[in-house]
């Protein structure tokens, strides 16, 4: 009971969230802002206008004056009156109140009114800025699935997903969202998996193929029997995470909070002594207060604290929609100074399907050909591997399977795993091996000097070899122009890991043009390694290793930024990286540093951009060049440009 | 005990970080987030006064913006 309750309410909240973006471009309270503001504005022209022409004395001249000052900023002044009861006296509605009726009193009065109407102006469009941005992360959400027909008893009936069980049939008509991951058990389609991957191809699945929730299908129906249930689902997960994206921030988003906190107190400061020292010297309060109130009307902090993070969601938004989750805004800052990319062969660089491409088998240490000691090899080896789910296992699995047209019938007993070299057990009372040199070497068997390309896997009965495979795996077609597109970003150091053995690095190295890389390791050396490189880096550079999620979770965890590979359904991978590449394509690691780096200059632009025009009005307001006018106007238009350069972040850069 | 939470009305980033700083200062709370655009609060508090430091962070949003409050 209780766990049903919980699933509903997490799904409902889905949907209320959904619901929420959708209508948040402009909200009733903005609505009413926006009507404010604009009945605002016409009766400070007409009031304007009899200013002018009329010249009325005082008190009349201020009257004229206070219906729209009142119409634009009666919560502004209301807001200000319940801080100051709380003890928040630097609140940018407190600084607002100051500013204008400073210069009500100084007899400013259509400035006063300008400087209110235009800071609300300017505080309608930051929120609708900032709806804007999220509801335009929302179409993330859109791959939350909102039914699914579920099959029992033999009949279909519709369900909300959160009440799907494990291992129930789900059946899914074309053009339907897929709700949770499953297998296919009847049919066979293509899907789009693109709200996941941002791969625009559909992939073609059939009978016995894993699919994730939240792929379309998209030419004929299907029916799946779901592996998990919604919360476990990989849909569920992302959703969790991109919700949860932000709660990590950068760098820079703290600096500037820490930043705001002192800014306003010190141009408050500045106000009062500017008011105040020049005024008893020169004996000219009022030029002096206006002055002073100039630096009121800048002294909000808000196009800074507003816009950078909203580059970063912005940011984390656009990696999104590319199928590149980025688990905080402060791996998309560690991103852009990546300058050392560390990569697991197996997997990353290579696409992780091996195959035997040669089996030579051998009695009394010389080769032999015959089919007998062929099938001895075969059939020992296979007793081990299919123990096993390491992928060069299933490989001779796979090749046993296409030489006999049959799985191995039997299982060895009591296998012991040896992580990084092989497998081992006792057949008959007899120990037998298979693994690479390095087992071979520990229980010192002889083994022959091999050069082809691939990776080698010898078997040992009682002592004596009885053969080898060799395996091989291929480069992804993307692998050596994402290495030089890298290289063309600024990553200085590319490094190659594997377990593999000396020569298969050496030529994958070469031909991918890497120019560093570390055979034979074991998964502890890679941390290792990792570590060591590490302790040789400047501290303002960061190394990011990319692996395929399955062994290498401590390296992940080891690294300044783990990213993880081809992770789509693999919850593990999810869980272990800061950054998760959904799909296997390595050139998607290059988008993520270029959507990194485009972030991040915008954050930069912004920071400068907004101190800068801050210090000159400060300065000028200071001298008595600017006026009340133009401060407001730069304040706001600083404010209004921030958050449009700001937004550009949502826009994954082009290629 | 760490718990994410929804914040309603949260319109002001520098609003944002001023609650965030109060919500820190409250006895019993280890670490508390707050994402702007998210609306989100991260809190992480001693469990066995979870609840009653929820309501105090409650209070605390709604002295910096008065509409602004903790979904529960």
């Amino acid at each position: 009971m209780d766990k049903s309750g919980k699933r509903s309410v997490f799904s409902g909240f889905h949907r209320r969230y959904k619901a929420e973006w959708r209508s948040s471009i402009m909200n009733k309270k903005q609505k009413k802002l926006f009507y404010r503001i604009l009945i605002a504005a016409v009766l400070l022209v007409v009031s304007y206008l009899i200013h002018a022409l009329l010249a009325p004395k005082f008190p009349i001249s201020l009257i004229i004056f206070l219906p729209p000052y009142l119409i634009a900023g009666y919560d502004v002044l209301l807001e200000a009156a319940i801080h100051i009861r709380h003890g928040h006296i630097f609140d940018e509605n407190f600084l607002m109140c100051i500013a204008t009726i400073g210069a009500l009193v100084i007899g400013e009065y259509p400035e006063a009114v300008f400087v209110m109407v235009f800071y609300q102006a300017g505080e309608l469009f930051q929120s609708i800025a900032v709806g804007k941005s999220r509801s335009s992360i929302s179409s993330l959400m859109e791959l939350c699935p909102e039914s699914a027909t579920v099959i029992r008893d033999g009949k279909s009936m519709i369900v909300d997903p959160s009440e799907v069980l494990v291992g129930e049939t789900l059946s899914v008509m074309a053009g339907e969202k897929i709700p949770i991951d499953g297998i296919v058990i009847e049919g066979s389609s293509s899907v789009d998996t693109s709200a996941l991957t941002g791969e625009s191809l559909p992939r073609h699945i059939e009978v016995g193929d894993n699919i994730s929730g939240g792929c379309i299908n998209l030419s004929s129906p299907i029916k799946i029997k779901t592996e998990t249930d919604y919360d476990n689902s990989t849909v569920a997960k992302i959703l969790e995470l991109i919700e949860n994206a932000a709660s990590s921030k950068a760098v820079t988003e703290r600096f500037i909070t820490r930043f705001a906190r002192y800014y306003t107190p010190c141009v408050v400061i500045g106000a009062l002594l500017l008011a105040l020292i020049p005024g008893f010297i020169t004996g000219e309060f009022a030029e002096w207060l206006h002055r002073a109130l100039i630096f009121l009307v800048i002294s909000c902090p808000c196009a800074l604290v507003i816009s950078v993070p909203l580059s970063f969601f912005g940011g984390i938004g656009a990696a999104g929609k590319r199928g590149i989750l980025v688990k905080g805004s402060n791996y998309l800052e560690l991103l852009s100074k990546t300058d050392t990319v560390v990569f697991d062969k197996t997997g990353t660089l290579t696409m992780g399907a091996f195959s035997v491409t040669e089996a030579v088998a051998y009695q009394n240490g010389n080769p032999c050909s015959n089919a007998q000691s062929i099938d001895h090899l075969y059939s020992l080896t296979a007793l081990l591997e299919a123990n096993s789910n390491h992928p060069i296992a299933r490989s001779i699995i796979e090749a046993y399977n296409k030489k006999y047209n049959t799985i191995p019938r039997e299982h060895a007993d009591n296998v012991t795993e040896h992580a990084g070299r092989g497998l081992s057990a006792i057949v008959n009372k007899k120990r037998l091996l298979v693994g690479n040199a390095k087992l071979m070497c520990e229980y010192s068997i002889a083994i022959p000097e091999i050069t082809t390309e691939g990776s080698v896997i010898y078997t040992a009965y009682d002592k004596e070899l009885l053969g080898y495979f060799i395996i091989c795996d291929t480069e992804k077609k993307t692998s050596a122009q994402a290495i030089n597109v890298l290289k063309s970003m600024g990553v200085k150091r590319i490094v190659m890991l594997t377990g593999d053995r000396e020569q298969t690095a050496e030529r994958i190295a070469k031909r991918l043009g890497i120019d560093e890389y570390h055979a034979s390791l074991l998964p502890a050396d890679k941390v290792h390694i990792v570590e060591k490189m590490l302790n040789e880096m400047p501290k303002n550079k960061k190394l990011a290793f990319v692996g395929d999620g399955i062994n290498d979770a401590p390296v992940l965890a080891r690294s300044d930024l783990g990213i993880a590979m081809g992770a789509l359904g693999s919850d593990a991978a999810i869980e272990a990286a800061d950054i998760v590449l959904m799909d296997d394509d390595p050139l998607k690691l290059t988008e993520a540093i270029r959507i990194s780096k485009k972030t991040n200059i915008i954050v930069m632009q912004n920071i400068i951009f907004a101190l800068g025009i801050k210090v000159i009005f400060l300065a000028m307001g200071a001298f008595g060049i600017a006026n009340l006018w133009e401060a407001v106007f730069a304040d706001v238009g600083v404010a209004v440009i921030a958050i449009l350069n700001a937004m550009r972040t949502l826009k994954a850069p082009n290629k | 005990m760490k718990k994410i939470f929804k914040l309603e009305n949260l319109d002001c980033a520098n609003c944002a970080a001023k609650m965030e700083r109060a919500i820190q200062k409250l006895e019993g709370v280890n670490s508390a987030t707050i994402s702007f655009m998210t609306q989100k609060l991260t809190l992480d508090a001693d469990e066995a006064r979870f609840d009653e430091i929820v309501a105090q962070a409650d209070k605390e949003c709604s002295k910096v913006d008065r509409d602004c409050h903790i979904v529960k």
